[in-house]
């Protein structure tokens, strides 16, 4: 479906001095599949779902998807050729309404789906469909109408970028429900879940760890979950006073 | 009178009217009224130097329309009028007016329109200007419209003027009075590209405790042309008063924002904000994301911007 091929990425620090943010990854993602790509802060995460995007310009290597090198496609091309990323902060807009956005995510959606879709990220239809995407709404509220534009445009690969950032425990365990209900075992559909949550990386076919530019390891939840239990419990352990509520199976 | 092609595209683009809307309504043509029709509660006459329209909506009327739309066609002329719109006490109105210049000619087209509206006690108005010039020619279309308008005690206006394309040169000058319980909005919209030049003056006095103003600018200035928006609240009493100036600059267009606050009473509350910037990148980025390109993307921001 999507593959990366030696990718790397560098940026100029304020030095002029170059810093080389992705080393050289090689990612294959295939149909079907939910992944999870996970790491600390800074390790390179977002720079992946960029540069997939064609956002971030790669130095070195090829991104292919469907075996078509797309690497030199611009944002518009990559999006028309079925690449669909939900920004981590998405930006807002003045006068344009909800409705508005949706309808350009998907021309061809009617009304009922836009009002299904709105529903499904645990917005009122008949509250929101008119509103304007602007300063009137809540950081959790935008991130929302961003996963219900990804989700209605179903493109063949679809990147989140941290979805449970600002929005609510119980929505956020409903959009996982559907994000998996969608893309697990689809034959024509990948999803790519950046994230730092632990709810949901047990719910993904493979995780990916980023750190540093480079993959630090890949497999099943099961197999990479000792290499990234202590930093996530420790978080969970902190969160719940000392309970640990999580439990891989 | 029968009007032509070119004179009910103008008409379309400024007041949405494709054919001769029945009510009250006063068309102008290169300087004379062409149609000129009352209504039951809408009185629409000449002004005694015949200068102008005198509209007087009586009291009490609700949910009624006049339209007094401008069309310019024939160049080189420079139109003046005096308007007076008189919204009766309990009314409630729409006065939709706007004009429209087609100048294919070397010529200055002109059209300054002064009005004087005033809103009675507990009235409520809508009024609509729209400006819009076309033409193939170096002829400039100007157009400078004076607005004075009294917002008496419990009354409430909002004023929407926007500046589609098309016009080279503006000044608009607008004087509000707001007394007390009365309430003005102000939204101005305004597009200029080229070698354009627009400048709007707003002076909003609340003269009447418990009066409140907003003023709502939004303007996109692109090529090499320029505006000047200034906005001045003068609060003489408790009141509330808001200005807000956005505008998206693009090419080499400039743009000025100056706004005003003069408290005259400590229980004034006055605020304005500004921002002035270029397209943000992230939201051309998240456009292009779903699939428009650079341009498709930029028309759309800009288009819901300046809706």
């Amino acid at each position: 479906m999507l593959k990366l091929e030696d990718i790397c990425m560098q940026v100029s620090n304020d030095n002029g001095e170059n810093i080389e943010i992705l080393k050289g990854l090689n990612i294959e993602f295939q149909k079907g599949k939910v992944y999870a790509v996970t790491g600390p802060n800074g390790g390179g995460k977002t720079s992946i779902a960029k540069v997939i995007m064609g956002i971030y310009r790669h130095t070195k290597g090829h991104i292919y998807l469907e075996d078509e090198d797309i690497s030199d496609l611009s944002i518009t091309e990559r999006a028309r050729k079925g690449i669909g990323y939900a920004f981590q902060q998405p930006p807002r807009f003045k006068g344009l309404t909800i409705k508005n956005v949706l309808n350009i995510a998907s021309p061809e959606a009617d009304l009922m789906y836009l009002r299904k879709y709105l529903r499904d990220v645990g917005l009122c239809p008949e509250d929101y469909l008119d509103r304007d995407l602007g300063a009137g709404l809540s950081g959790g509220e935008i991130k929302r109408i961003e996963m219900a534009q990804l989700l209605l445009r179903a493109p063949l690969i679809s990147i989140f970028d941290e979805p449970e950032a600002g929005v609510d425990l119980w929505t956020i365990q409903k959009l996982l429900g559907l994000i998996v209900s969608r893309y697990k075992n689809n034959p024509n559909k990948t999803a790519v879940i950046i994230t730092h949550n632990e709810k949901i990386i047990p719910m993904c076919d493979e995780i990916l760890v980023v750190d540093g530019g480079v993959i630090t390891a890949q497999g099943t939840p099961k197999e990479i979950w000792h290499l990234i239990k202590d930093d996530i419990e420790c978080k969970v352990r902190d969160q719940c006073q000392g309970d640990v509520i999580y439990e891989i199976k | 009178m029968k009007l032509s092609k070119l004179d009910l595209e103008l008409l379309n683009a400024i007041a949405d009217i494709k054919e001769v809307p029945r009510g009250a309504l006063n068309i102008r043509l290169n300087g004379a009224a062409v149609i000129r029709q009352s209504s039951p509660n809408i009185s629409v006459g000449p002004n005694d130097d015949g200068t102008g329209l005198i509209v007087e909506i009586k009291p009490g009327t609700k949910d009624e329309t006049v339209h007094v739309p401008v069309v310019l066609t024939q160049a080189g002329l420079q139109d003046k009028v005096y308007n007076t719109f008189i919204v009766g006490e309990g009314a409630d109105a729409t006065i939709i007016a706007g004009c429209g210049i087609h100048n294919d000619s070397h010529a200055i087209s002109r059209h300054d329109g002064i009005h004087e509206i005033i809103v009675k006690a507990g009235a409520k108005l809508k009024y609509l200007e729209k400006h819009y010039g076309e033409g193939s020619d170096s002829g400039k279309r100007v157009l400078n419209p004076t607005t004075v308008i009294t917002v008496e005690a419990g009354a409430s206006a909002e004023l929407e003027m926007i500046q589609i394309k098309g016009v080279d040169d503006t000044v608009r000058s607008t004087v509000a009075h707001v007394h007390e319980k009365g309430s003005l909005k102000i939204i101005e919209r305004l597009l200029t590209q080229g070698e354009q030049k627009a400048e709007s003056d707003i002076q909003i006095l609340l003269e009447g405790i418990g009066g409140t103003a907003q003023v709502l600018s939004r303007a996109v200035a692109q090529g090499n042309s320029f505006q000047l928006f200034r906005a001045a609240l003068i609060g003489k009493a408790a009141c509330l008063g808001h200005v807000e100036c956005d505008a998206i600059l693009m090419d080499n267009a400039r743009i000025r924002s100056i706004p005003e606050l003069q408290a005259e009473d400590a229980d004034a509350v006055l605020t304005h904000e500004a921002a002035i910037g270029k397209i943000a990148g992230e939201q051309l980025v998240k456009l292009m994301s779903l699939g428009l390109t650079e341009q498709e993307a930029v028309n759309t921001i800009l288009e819901g911007f300046l809706k």
